[in-house]
């Protein structure tokens, strides 16, 4: 016989259908996005819808020397048909960041072409009057990278994002130093972010241990302090470290007036890394605090008492008896400060200055300003297995289960 | 014996005061023999839980000194003092296995492994939880927690242990065993062991002598069946066991003996201490020495009271009869005389020796 009665299985399905506008608000404004990112990161159509008989042309061609007659002619008339169609700045803007320079080519030769300033007849080919407006057309390396832009689904933009390249045979090649912008960037958000990890734990664990073994209304006040930066504008607060930070600000003027530094020499602790890791360790604290805290608080003050009556010094207690005990708290805090810190971009923005940005700055440079939508995903893409990565790791070393937010 | 000479643990004249008004011990003296079983009982906020908190060094006394072995302690942290501690809540460490809980205060001391890992062995065959090395405490019922705490207080071998209450979460089946338990234990290893709680009953089953605590004073310290037998103050009286309680004034006075007012009637009672025609006294009772007088003349004291009600306890009748202005008064019958053999609204003769009504100076509100 059935412990269920019909019923029961009503107010679930209830309780299930409230849940439903939420699933749907995650889904289309979290999952969604998402998933687009990700598509856009590996897809790219726009070459390939724009020059599809130019790409078919140059199909057989060997990569070595000048291709086809028929590829230069299919060229001119899509890139013409570009024009008309307002797309060849596209269409030239992804074939320049394959191959940096084709921009103003591409542009330059689909404008004479529409012009009709150059047109072949029988004497000269397509590939002549092609060559007559830029000498890179009868380069190999501007048609590999027609082709190669041509790729609707494509690795270019993570390989990018890696400071790799393909060569001129698909190979994958590091970019040459001075080129390497990301991976410097990705290492230095990884250190920076351990960093701010690390000092947000320095600080908000003897706070956390205060407030959790404090008298209830103390330990309310205490609380109330962690939280009332949280609540405040985080534009104010930024704002405020500029005012106190700045070489004519605060610290400054006291260090000045207390004798400790000259006037001349006034330290440079904004809109550099300084500025950066002191901000968003200020802005994150919280988030190491209140979960230590709901740790901390499941403690009781008695095992220190007891660790003492069995003859260990404060060190040993807090050693094998305090610290192993906080270890879920000091893993979700860590996790937390350090997922929000990799992706952390509007502190960096205002008071980084050139020195202190990170890999988000980056990603929004690139949403933004170069409109490079493609890199900005895959470096999106990147962060997000930094995470889940973590996140692995974490679970495997201190179980997700065992995590306490709060 | 000479408190003071031979004494293992001493109290002298302590004081403890938290905010500086209150004082939550006052004026404590006593001395705890080597080996002896020492019970502190008193109801909550008498102030004993603070005296075994000083005596493991968590508070510091206000005035007054603490020796341990002769030596006065207060200078010495907690972790120096070599005094096992049982808590209220075990505070077993729920990260470490019970082995690790138990080996926890040799590892602190830097015991050699092999070493340890022999004393493990056998505290854990004192308590009876031999192959629960593994187990979290999370794992074990109540009381198994409860032999865990005991075990890693004494694997150290301290010569004082202290336990504050370590039986109150435990229900009273599993309360009973352990009290028999604990009381194996320390005559197994005639370890001294300060014990303090407020259940009456447990400390008559474990003491050798118990301290009874009554507003940061100690009011009495004897063996349970003197404290029983022989309370030298109300608060005693009452609160071991049952007890009935008549205030009264002295009208004479004749050696041991006195004569004291209690309103209707005058009765003869036991002087505890001295005390001369005028004062007031309180007369206690227990309810078993009261019997009904089927004769005039059978105790030294007898009455005619009206019953207002009976009850049915099986191997006893629970009597309450009316004494005058004094309100209610209970007499306890054994089942001798069978049920229906007292009825409420009955007027009964009632009575009692003299030796067994003690006269004790009132308690100061």
């Amino acid at each position: 016989m059935k412990a269920v009665s019909p019923g029961s299985r009503g107010p679930t399905l209830r309780a299930l259908g409230l849940t439903l506008p939420l699933v749907a608000f995650i889904g289309v404004t979290f999952l969604a996005p998402l998933a687009a990112m990700l598509v856009r990161s590996v897809y790219d159509p726009v070459v390939a819808d724009a020059l599809p008989e130019t790409l078919q042309a140059l199909a057989p061609w060997d990569g070595e020397g000048v291709p086809s007659e028929a590829a230069f002619a299919a060229l001119a008339s899509e890139l013409v048909a570009a024009s008309d169609a307002r797309t060849v700045g596209q269409v030239a803007t992804r074939l320049n960041r394959v191959e940096s320079g084709l921009r103003s080519v591409v542009t330059r030769t689909a404008r004479r072409l529409r012009n009709a300033e150059i047109n072949p007849d029988a004497t000269t080919p397509w590939r002549d009057a092609v060559v007559s407006v830029a000498d890179a057309w009868e380069d190999a390396g501007t048609w590999r990278a027609i082709r190669r832009a041509g790729e609707r689904v494509t690795p270019r933009h993570y390989l990018n994002a890696l400071d790799l390249d393909q060569g001129a045979h698909d190979e994958i090649v590091r970019q040459p130093e001075d080129l390497r912008i990301y991976v410097p960037l990705l290492v230095r958000t990884l250190v920076v972010s351990t960093s701010i990890t690390v000092l947000c734990l320095l600080l908000g664990y003897p706070v956390a241990y205060l407030i959790a073994h404090a008298a209830p209304t103390r330990a309310n006040l205490l609380l109330l302090l962690v939280l009332v930066p949280f609540w405040t504008s985080l534009l104010v607060r930024t704002t405020a470290w500029i005012v106190l930070l700045q070489s004519r600000g605060v610290v400054n003027d006291l260090l000045v007036t207390a004798g400790v530094i000259e006037d001349e020499q006034r330290l440079q602790m904004i809109y550099n890394m300084t500025g950066t890791i002191v901000a968003m360790t200020h802005v994150l604290l919280p988030f190491m605090v209140l979960p230590l805290y709901a740790v901390m608080r499941t403690i009781p003050s008695l095992h220190m008492s007891a660790a003492a009556s069995l003859g260990a010094s404060f060190g040993q207690a807090f050693r094998r008896v305090y610290w192993p005990q906080t270890l879920p708290g000091v893993g979700a805090g860590s996790l937390l400060v350090f997922i929000l810190a990799i992706g952390y971009y509007i502190t960096p923005a205002l008071v980084g200055g050139r020195t202190g940005q990170l890999i988000s700055n980056m990603i929004a440079y690139h949403m933004q300003q170069s409109l490079n939508w493609g890199l900005a995903a895959a470096l999106g893409g990147i962060l997000l297995a930094c995470v889940v990565g973590l996140y692995l790791l974490y679970d495997r070393l201190v179980g997700v289960e065992r995590m306490r937010l709060g | 014996m000479n408190a003071g000479t031979n004494a293992y643990v001493e109290f002298e004249g302590v004081h403890k005061s938290y905010d500086g008004e209150t004082e939550v011990v006052r004026d404590l003296h006593l001395s705890v023999q080597e080996g002896e079983f020492l019970t502190l009982l008193g109801p909550s906020g008498s102030g004993k839980t603070t005296c075994l908190m000083m005596l493991a060094g968590f508070e510091a006394p206000t005035r007054g000194a603490i020796r341990l072995g002769g030596r006065t302690i207060h200078d010495v942290p907690p972790r120096q003092r070599d005094i096992g501690m049982v808590f209220q809540n075990y505070a077993l460490f729920p990260h470490l296995t019970v082995g690790e809980n138990l080996r926890f205060p040799l590892e602190v001391r830097g015991m050699d492994k092999a070493v340890a890992a022999e004393r493990v062995r056998d505290a854990m065959r004192l308590v009876r939880l031999e192959g629960f090395e593994a187990r979290r405490p999370g794992e074990l019922s109540g009381g198994q927690q409860q032999r865990v705490a005991i075990a890693r207080a004494l694997v150290f071998e301290p010569r004082l242990v202290l336990m504050d209450e370590p039986l109150g979460a435990l229900d009273r089946r599993l309360r009973e065993e352990m009290q028999f338990e604990i009381r194996r234990i320390q005559r197994t290893l005639g370890v001294t062991v300060i014990y303090v709680t407020h259940d009456q009953q447990e400390a008559m089953v474990m003491s050798d002598r118990v301290a009874v605590f009554n507003r940061g004073r100690i009011e009495q310290v004897a063996a349970p069946e003197v404290l029983y037998e022989e309370p030298e103050r109300p608060f005693v009286a009452t609160f071991i066991g049952d007890n009935n309680l008549l205030r009264g004034e002295v009208v004479d006075v004749d050696g041991d003996y006195c004569q004291v007012d209690i309103g209707e009637h005058t009765i003869t009672a036991f002087l505890v201490s001295p005390r001369a025609v005028g004062d007031t006294v309180v007369l206690a009772v227990r309810p078993e020495r009261i019997g009904l007088a089927d004769e005039p003349g059978t105790y030294g004291n007898e009455f005619v009271v009206p019953i207002s009600d009976v009850i049915f306890l099986g191997d006893h009748l629970l009597v309450r009869a009316t004494m005058g202005e004094q309100g209610d008064f209970v007499v306890k019958i054994p089942n001798i005389v069978g049920h229906g053999a007292v009825l409420p609204g009955d007027r009964v003769r009632i009575g009692w020796t003299a030796t067994d009504c003690r006269a004790l100076v009132p308690d100061e509100d």
